[in-house]
């Protein structure tokens, strides 16, 4: 993945052919996971046709743990070897993994509402998931607000990126216990099919359908972080990176060594 | 600006305070619901408005008026319900169910409530694979 994201955020005409290719896939993707998701595979025995809400729920979820996966590598890499481009991957990922698990609690609550009968339950996948965007929503919110504090730029200083990072190592704890949330307790949420050791029976037309609309939600999701990194860096370049040394401190009075 | 260790004092406060905020919350949620079993064994506890979850035992659905009366089943132990309202569409004999309400003291379940739980697997439901709804 590194190489990609590189070559797909290079501000050059290369890197700009790798994103249109990257969204000519993504688009080819879409159309053949709308057309298996809505025409070829087969509605639902016991669901009917609110089952195929299953193509853009499951999707948005297991993207929104991918993106989340990313942050927790940047924000690694990022306070391994101080690359400021690292946290800028960081806050795009934690960006679309908000918007995307918004969509799959979204997309959950109609398929509940259809098929369970009610739109919200308090059952332990829907509040961790609930939990889980609170999460990374206040890892943008922590952002922003140590933006303001220090000044410096979102993404191209140390002040910012280093308590961040920390914040999004530490959410990624929660990913775990969302996925297995309906394996520890009980739920009314379904168990998984596709992740499941034993896999239960689906479909072969449903699980194409599934998995055609995880690839093009994924290609989306890598061209969305790919476009933002570079938005982020071009206005951190117009901006000019905060002068600080590697220690974080910034122009605060130096804290006392520990 | 609060020095470094009472700050430190101050998160660990506030994550413990906020730890021990969302797990008592949460103990509801971490037992969606209790088996009929567990109702059986404790009806006291089933006096209050509690979450009963079961399958749908096949023959047991019938419509009384305005009420739906079924039994609902876990590991071979059964409690009747009295359902006040209509169920979701997809409700089917055969299908987990979780039911709101309270136990009644002539040993019904008094539910409001009616939450389908379907399970994992998906089939097809073309008339090429005929199914009946209650096939699990």
């Amino acid at each position: 993945m590194p190489t990609t994201t590189v070559d797909l955020t290079a501000d050059n005409p290369r890197g700009a052919h790798a994103r249109r290719t990257t969204a000519w896939i993504a688009a080819g993707l879409a159309t053949a996971a709308g057309f298996t998701g809505a025409l070829l595979a087969p509605a639902d025995a016991a669901q009917g046709q609110a089952q195929r809400l299953m193509y853009l729920h499951v999707p948005a979820a297991w993207v929104a743990y991918l993106a989340f996966a990313a942050v927790l590598a940047a924000s690694v890499a990022h306070l391994i070897n101080g690359d400021l481009r690292w946290d800028r991957v960081a806050r795009a990922g934690a960006e679309i993994g908000v918007v995307l698990t918004a969509v799959a609690i979204g997309t959950g609550s109609l398929w509940g509402h259809l098929v369970w009968g009610t739109w919200w339950a308090w059952d332990p996948r829907l509040v961790s998931t609930a939990l889980l965007l609170l999460a990374y929503t206040g890892y943008l919110a922590l952002r922003r607000a140590l933006a303001e504090r220090t000044g410096g730029p979102d993404g191209g200083d140390r002040r910012i990126s280093r308590p961040a990072a920390v914040a999004g190592i530490a959410g990624f704890l929660l990913v775990p216990v969302v996925h297995f949330s309906v394996l520890w307790w009980r739920s009314l949420h379904q168990q998984a099919t596709i992740l499941a050791p034993e896999r239960p029976p689906i479909d072969p037309r449903m699980a194409l359908a599934l998995l055609l609309a995880v690839a093009a939600a994924s290609t989306v999701a890598l061209l969305a972080l790919a476009h933002r990194v570079l938005r982020l860096e071009r206005r951190v370049a117009a901006t000019g990176e905060a002068p600080t040394t590697g220690t974080g401190t910034g122009r605060r009075s130096p804290a006392p060594v520990r | 600006m609060i020095r470094r260790p009472g700050r430190l004092a101050l998160v660990a406060v506030l994550l413990a305070g906020g730890g021990l905020l969302v797990t008592s919350v949460l103990r509801d949620t971490l037992t969606y619901y209790r088996t009929p079993g567990e109702v059986l064994t404790d009806p006291a506890a089933a006096r209050q408005r509690v979450r009963l979850g079961g399958e749908v035992v096949p023959g047991s659905l019938r419509h009384d008026g305005d009420l739906v009366v079924f039994r609902l089943a876990d590991a071979g132990r059964q409690v009747t319900v009295r359902q006040h309202g209509v169920p979701p569409e997809t409700f089917r004999e055969g299908e987990d169910a979780v039911v709101e309400g309270r136990l009644g003291t002539d040993g019904v379940f008094d539910a409001d409530q009616v939450l389908v739980r379907h399970g994992n697997e998906y089939r097809p439901s073309s008339p090429a694979h005929p199914e009946p709804s209650d096939a699990r």
